[in-house]
């Protein structure tokens, strides 16, 4: 195994300084790190983030591998700067069992350049009626921490109570698509003056708000860890305040479009700014904001969801939701200027891997540590191109657009995915 | 985006029509005074003129709409046009061919102007990312009905003599409705004061930042307007809880001989079509000399010919 010398990197902001990994670890940081024959990797100018880690990411291996599969979603991710991603379970078949847990589980292994961590589904087939089994993907190879029915909401109240109960048993959470589906019928955008104008069904953020409070009164009864995923709505945010002051264990997650977009997008009917939730107003991107600064939303997650061009070349109507996410997100963060690099390593990468219970991912380069780090540009810009993209998918909401910050390398367990701003494989 | 604007060099409008906000007042007013002299023409019992001759309009039909079809139909074979009807029924499109591969395939075969009538708001505004030729939206979802909203507008200015100024009621099922949509814009570009009127379910959200009054309260708008409305109401809105029942609906929002009572004397009834007679219009009110349910049919031609003759830089 190659050992590395990074030399004059800013880890987290801080002073430059060299970093030496070795067998996986870092391991010594200073300016006498030194090792006969390492590799030397000019990181002058250069920031060092511990590994990100994305609680939400589509990467449709088994089902849809026309769109994504675990090995092109490893390399976006790994462009991305991310060393960990928690694959959804919604796959054809879904990840509902043991099986097919441990199938991308192997897949992700088998790439080699992310640590892909699966998603186990709640309920049997997504379909929100009984119970997967949840124990059996918990003690399965692929150790499956975090369960969510994403895409589709755990809308019965019976059925997400005992879900947040019955994972106490092997410290899982419960991650929910916030969406209260009677309020959604047929929704296609966020429900205000431009749904109205367009006349596209609206989606309301009082489906969103509902659930969540609903949710977070159900964890605080029984005692159980629930996550928030793709928090989209300024009420959201303030619910999720309110219910951390009561000692709620609840954690919240938001996207990077919803901290940028707003549905202004949609006035032309292109659906690459189709997306569930949906975008929403000025209003709820600068709650969004304020609220990953202050904590209250503890995580920055890209719900990168890929889609074939004909599920987006279409009616807006006919289109699948969803955005590209991977290899935006960290300058889409940036973009905002609401997070120092502290804020970036806190949001992107410890507290995200705290939540999803990795503990090899999240750390600070630190003598000692795992080494899944990045090396990110904070003077590089870069236009975003689609067909560039390593994602098999095209629907970037950002094409054209000059974005701040560029990942130049990225180590997963001290070996690089990425060098020189290139995937290693 | 402006996409029927007026060209400098000829005076005229170019590009597409996809919403009623693509006209300004002069190129409204255009449509119809052109509406109008394409009508006397007629009148005088010329049936077809030469305009359109070697230009190829097709109708785009993703939805079964018989009038509308056979009124753009007309309008093209007046003008000379060669018409392709291309719809759901009988075609690729029904193989489930997508939008845009049906777009290539029209641009390929060289189309002056596709006329697209589809279930899903904005496909026209998408088929014009994908074709040359013009795009003239004959209805999409629940968004816009632009052509209708002029044939409406060339109705009331025909019996009343003006728009400016005129106070037209539009009542139903506004949330649903693109026929309101493409009339609430259109009547305010042209001075015209509109109130939707309905039950508070079937009046969009947002709806407070339109050019437009509102009101819940139908026999209390109805002494001050020149102009009413109805529009179609579908019974499976109850099934949905829009409202509670269409006897409900009727007694509330219906136009029937009492409420036509309390219209100013000369106050005009239209309805878009088709009709559910005795729900949001009785059938003595449908037929009654108010009504202009029948010239707005007739009107339809007179003003689809004028937006493909003047999309189409026809000469006379
Ligand atoms: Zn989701």
């Amino acid at each position: 195994m190659t050992t590395y010398l990074i030399k004059g990197a800013s880890i987290v902001g801080a002073e430059p300084t060299d970093l030496l990994i070795r067998d996986g670890v870092v391991a010594a940081v200073g300016r006498d790190a030194a090792a006969p024959g390492a590799e030397v990797i000019d990181a002058d100018g250069l920031i060092a983030l511990p590994g990100l880690v994305d609680l939400h990411t589509h990467l449709r291996e088994p089902g849809r591998e026309d769109a994504e599969t675990v090995m092109s979603g490893s390399r976006a991710a790994a462009l991305g700067g991310y060393t960990a991603v928690c694959a959804m379970a919604n796959t054809d078949p879904v990840a509902d069992t043991a099986g097919v847990v441990e199938q991308v589980w192997r897949l992700g292994q088998a790439a080699g350049l992310v640590d892909v961590r699966p998603v186990g589904a709640v309920t049997v087939g997504l379909a929100g009626e009984r119970l997967a089994e949840l124990g059996a993907m918990a003690t399965s190879a692929a150790a499956v921490r975090i369960f969510s029915d994403d895409g589709h909401c755990v809308s019965d109240p019976r059925l997400m109570r005992r879900a947040l109960e019955y994972v106490k048993a092997f410290d899982g959470v419960i991650a929910q698509h916030a969406e209260e589906p009677r309020l959604t019928v047929g929704a296609q955008l966020h429900e205000g003056e431009l749904s109205g104008r367009l006349g596209l069904a609206g989606w309301p953020a009082v489906a969103e708000e509902a659930i969540i409070a609903r949710d977070a009164l159900l964890a605080g009864h029984v005692g159980s860890r629930l996550h928030i995923c793709h928090v989209s709505t300024a009420g959201s945010v303030e619910i999720i305040r309110g219910a951390k002051r009561a000692g709620i264990r609840i954690t919240a997650e938001v996207t990077p479009h919803h901290l940028l977009l707003t549905d202004a997008r949609a006035e032309s009917y292109d659906p690459v700014f189709k997306v569930n939730p949906p975008l929403r107003t000025d209003t709820d991107v600068a709650a969004l904001r304020a609220g990953l600064a202050e904590g209250v939303i503890d995580a920055v997650a890209t719900d990168h969801a890929p889609h074939a061009v004909e599920d987006k070349e279409c009616e807006w109507q006919y289109a699948r939701p969803g955005m590209l996410g991977l290899e935006t997100a960290l300058s889409i963060v940036m973009s905002t200027k609401s997070l120092s690099w502290d804020g970036i390593a806190e949001r992107m990468s410890r507290v995200p891997a705290r939540i999803a219970g990795l503990d090899g991912h999240g750390r600070d380069p630190a003598p000692g540590v795992p080494a899944n780090l990045t090396l990110v540009d904070p003077a590089a810009t870069w236009v975003v191109e689609p067909a560039e993209l390593a994602s098999l998918s095209r629907n970037t909401p950002y094409a054209g657009m000059e974005l701040p910050g560029r990942v130049m390398a990225t180590f997963l367990a001290g070996r690089p995915t990425v060098l020189d701003g290139k995937a290693t494989k | 985006m402006t996409n029927l604007e007026q060209s400098p060099d000829r005076g005229g409008i170019t590009g597409h029509l996809l919403s009623a906000a693509d006209l300004d007042a002069a190129a409204a007013t255009q449509v119809l005074d052109t509406a109008a002299e394409l009508a006397a023409l007629s009148d005088r019992s010329v049936k077809k003129l030469p305009t359109l001759r070697g230009r190829t309009v097709v109708n785009l039909f993703y939805e079964d709409s018989t009038r509308t079809r056979i009124s753009f139909e007309a309008a093209a074979k007046r003008l000379s046009a060669d018409v392709i009807n291309f719809s759901v029924k009988g075609s690729s499109v029904s193989k489930g061919e997508s939008l845009k591969d049906t777009a290539l395939t029209l641009q390929a075969m060289g189309a002056d102007a596709v006329v697209i009538r589809h279930a899903a708001s904005g496909a026209p505004h998408r088929l014009a990312r994908w074709v040359d030729g013009s795009v003239v939206n004959a209805g999409d979802g629940t968004h816009e009905h632009p052509t209708q909203a002029l044939l409406d507008a060339y109705t009331m200015r025909s019996r009343l003599g003006r728009l400016s100024g005129l106070t037209v009621a539009i009542v139903g099922d506004v949330l649903h409705s693109r026929v309101a949509r493409s009339n609430a814009l259109l009547l305010n570009t042209l001075g015209a004061d509109v109130t939707l009127v309905g039950p508070p379910t079937l009046l969009p959200v947002g709806v407070d930042s339109w050019p437009v009054k509102t009101s819940y309260d139908l026999d209390a708008v109805l002494p001050t307007v020149d102009v009413v409305m109805a529009l179609r109401v579908q019974r499976e809105r109850m099934e949905d809880s829009f409202f509670p029942s269409a006897r409900e609906y009727a007694r509330r929002y219906g136009l029937d001989a009492a409420r036509l009572r309390k219209l100013p004397e000369h106050a005009i009834v239209m309805h878009p079509g088709p009709m559910n007679r005795g729900m949001e219009i009785a059938p003595d009110v449908a037929d009654s000399p108010r009504s202009t349910i029948v010239e707005q049919v007739a009107n339809g031609v007179s003003v689809r010919m004028a937006v493909l003759y003047l999309l189409l830089g026809g000469q006379v």
